[in-house]
């Protein structure tokens, strides 16, 4: 496969799944918003905000209309829901020939979706049902990819780019959530209450995975636990790292990589660490910094990933 | 008498404002009598409303849009895309007319590679004075880097993308021959696939010659160019990338042959040897369709500033490792002065007539031609002579004052550069617009393969329509049209 080919495949899945994370973030903390003080309205907003790791925008960090706007229809930010779907979009447009026709009819029909979308009715009318409707966009991608495209090369690599988008951004998701709490012990105006932890929880789509595996006693550590340890619930970190290396092998397998599989060790290294993991020492020791740790391992995956299989120096293909 | 046909044409609602004109009519006979070959689409028309029309017109469109078959509007930063217009009803050519037009156009397309292979080696046409040496070596598409270069097989042409159009007598005429990246197949096979889904019935009664093969004889064409010595060719497309007008064509042959699409940052070449990066490494490549005009292949050889194609892809063309289709500098054979004297180039290498004409072309060049154009330049189209989609034109009859005057000091600055013909009253064939259906000219692209042992053409082609009521330019980039275009069995 063409080293530019496979590069659009990954992108293109990894910004599907950067909108489909935003879009359900977003739908979360609107329904969230229906049962709230306006104090806390604004707390949620801000770690929102943070978890897709967006600046506020400036008119006002506590107006919910400018924020969902500012991440769903700002195309100046490159995390907005539109600017994924139409870089998707685009990267589906370079890879043309590479994807089932049916894929790219739903991620373009998605694209027109979004594009031909007004900020201002939408808001006005059912907000929530946008968002839905942005999020089964992209699980009809996946399904469609998932049923029309060989699954070989490239599919690994969309599986690659798709779990390696998540495991970043659940660990972000996570961090946001944990760094209040763990140093509410010091600053009690920090401490998260029930609702926060089941919105964690659903904006992993996890609140009815967790309840068949701990019921609906939600305690922060348990949270913890399977949001980042569960080895088969599909939006743990556990999980995502499972599939990224998984992907990894077979790609290497079908290649025949030369270059002693640095990605496919980096990617093994993640999954062991969460594969036996404990997560009471995790929260005992620096979650934070656990978390963070977790992030800079998904981004020395993609650097090797891209040294591996898309950038690599030439002289070294031409003496192999 | 004629008023009394024409209102048996318009006997029926949709036709009501249907005005047959001076032109040959596709449809319709002088008489106002559809054609027989058009009379069962004009019975089924009879059975629909403007409104299961209209429908099938709005489902044909978002078929179009939702598959992504649409043009970037250049200059417009929303990126806004459209798509090409398509017209519903189809374009009907017989056998017989069909059985003309392929002999002619085999004929063309040999002539004009021997011409080809002729004036890039011994150039005895040329000693022969058949064909005027300067007009030759003054073509800007005239690649002096091509001299004594074999290229595979002999095949210089292998993709040829010819213009037609059918004069009031009802014959057909060539118009021009596109021998460096004609585009538009794509828009042949998916205006039929879109045909077929949009009105099923009519389509399975009628007898229309299969065009779908199309791929399979492409990817045939492309594989008998391989070098001798590469028995398991890699085939590519190579693309200029994602913002090329044509960028869906590309992506669309590509899948249809099952072979890689490239872009020239895909590319390098080594020891005369073209790669491709992949991610198992570098791979082989031995065969490129490429649509990159010359200038474009090679900054190396050619324009320094391109960054579409790849440095060096020349000198392993000429060492014989990669085939190229079409080869390089097949241009000169399509210049529009070079045009004049296809007729001859046909007579001189094969012995024959023409079975196709030419249009009467006056060439700038000439000081007598010229100056008979310059002082018919309200009636005559001018054209640049390296141009193509429309561009650099002038439509005397369609002209201001200002524009003819500006065209007057062109031609007398560049008299090699502008080629003269008559306006030409061309075919007009029924198309549905705003409701109505109405006559608009068209012109007709059939698609030639040339594999060197042989010569193909899928029976059919695009036809393109100028959708703009009394408009004769029919090229997309001009607000034309297509439509599919129905060749018949016997």
């Amino acid at each position: 496969m063409l080293s530019r080919v496979a590069d659009g495949l990954y992108w293109m899945s990894r910004y599907l799944e950067r909108a489909e994370h935003t879009a359900r973030l977003i739908g979360v903390g609107l329904n969230l918003m229906l049962d709230q003080t306006p104090e806390s309205v604004e707390v949620r907003w801000k770690r929102l905000l943070a978890a897709l790791r967006t600046a506020p925008p400036p008119e006002g960090a506590t107006e919910a209309y400018a924020i969902t706007r500012a991440l769903t229809f700002d195309p100046a930010n490159p995390n907005a829901i539109v600017s994924c779907i139409a870089l998707a979009r685009e990267n589906a447009r370079q890879v043309r020939q590479q994807i089932s026709s049916e894929m790219w009819e739903q991620v373009n029909r998605l694209y027109l979706f979004v594009r031909s979308a007004s900020p201002e009715k939408i808001w006005q009318g059912e907000p929530i049902e946008f968002y839905q409707a942005v999020k089964e966009g992209a699980h009809l991608f996946q399904g469609i990819t998932d049923s029309t495209m060989t699954h070989g090369e490239g599919w690994y690599f969309i599986q690659v780019g798709r779990y390696l988008e998540r495991a970043g951004a659940t660990a972000m998701l996570l961090d946001v959530h944990f760094r209040p709490y763990l140093e509410a012990s010091r600053d009690p105006a920090l401490s998260l209450e029930y609702n926060d932890w089941v919105g964690l929880l659903k904006c992993a789509t996890a609140f009815e995975a967790y309840c068949k595996v701990y019921t609906a006693d939600v305690q922060p550590e348990t949270v913890a636990e399977f949001l980042l340890l569960d080895g088969e619930f599909p939006h743990s970190v556990r999980f995502a790292a499972d599939r990224v290396q998984r992907g990894l092998q077979a790609i290497a397998q079908s290649t025949g990589t030369r270059s002693g599989g640095r990605a496919e060790r980096l990617a093994g290294r993640l999954r062991a660490s969460l594969d036996y993991g404990q997560v009471e020492e995790i929260m005992a020791d620096n979650m934070h910094a656990y978390l963070d740790d977790i992030q800079r391992q998904c981004a020395a995956i993609h650097s090797a990933i891209y040294q591996t299989y898309v950038t690599y120096p030439v002289e070294k293909a031409l003496d192999s | 008498m004629l008023t009394e046909h024409r209102a048996r044409a318009n006997g029926h609602s949709l036709f009501a404002t249907y005005d047959l004109g001076a032109v040959y009519d596709e449809m319709f006979d002088e008489a106002g009598e559809p054609r027989p070959h058009y009379r069962l689409l004009y019975q089924r028309l009879q059975e629909l409303s403007a409104r299961d029309l209209q429908q099938r017109q709005s489902y044909a469109d978002l078929t179009f849009l939702n598959q992504g078959i649409t043009f970037t509007v250049y200059g417009d930063d929303q990126g806004t895309e459209r798509i090409f217009p398509y017209d519903l009803l189809p374009r009907i050519v017989t056998h017989d007319e069909w059985a003309v037009i392929e002999a002619g156009l085999k004929q063309r397309i040999q002539a004009l590679n021997m011409f080809l292979h002729d004036i890039y080696h011994q150039a005895r046409i040329l000693a022969d004075k058949v064909v005027p040496r300067e007009l030759v070596y003054t073509c800007p598409h005239f690649r002096r880097e091509m001299r004594n270069v074999a290229v595979p097989q002999q095949v210089y042409i292998s993709i040829t993308g010819t213009d037609l159009v059918r004069l009031p007598s009802g014959e057909f005429v060539v118009l021009e021959d596109n021998l460096r990246v004609p585009s538009g197949v794509s828009y042949m096979l998916t205006n039929r696939a879109v045909m077929k889904r949009a009105f099923p019935g009519l389509f399975a009664n009628y007898g229309v010659r299969p065009i779908d093969h199309y791929g399979h004889a492409l990817l045939t064409t492309l594989r008998a160019l391989a070098p001798a010595h590469r028995p398991d060719p890699t085939i590519v497309v190579l693309t200029p990338g994602v913002y090329n007008s044509a960028y869906f064509e590309h992506t669309f042959l590509a899948r249809l042959m099952g072979v890689e699409l490239v872009e020239g940052r895909d590319l390098l070449v080594h020891d005369n040897i073209v790669y491709m990066r992949t991610t198992a490494g570098l791979r082989r490549v031995d065969v490129i369709y490429r649509r990159v005009d010359d200038d474009f292949i090679d900054p190396l050889a050619f324009r320094a500033d391109s960054i579409l194609g790849a440095a060096g892809l020349f000198n392993a063309f000429r060492a014989g490792n990669v085939s190229l289709a079409n080869a390089v500098g097949t241009g000169v054979a399509d210049d529009k002065a070079i045009y004049a004297y296809v007729p001859k180039i046909i007579k001189y290498y094969l012995g024959e007539d023409p079975i196709l004409s030419n249009v009467e072309t006056y060439l700038c060049e000439d000081p007598g031609e010229r100056a008979y154009v310059l002082e018919h330049l309200d009636e005559l189209v001018v054209k640049a002579v390296g141009e193509s989609g429309g561009y650099g034109m002038l439509i005397g009859p369609h002209s201001t004052a200002e524009e003819r005057e500006r065209f007057r000091r062109l031609i007398e600055a560049h008299p090699r550069n502008y080629i003269a013909q008559p306006t030409l009253q061309f075919s007009r064939a029924p198309c549905f617009v705003d409701g109505r259906v109405e006559p608009r000219h068209v012109d007709l692209r059939p698609y030639i393969l040339n594999s060197g042992d042989q010569i193909t053409i899928v029976p059919g082609g695009l036809t393109r329509v100028a959708l703009r009521k009394g408009s004769l330019v029919v090229n997309s980039s001009q607000g034309g049209g297509s439509k599919d275009t129905w060749v018949l069995f016997e």
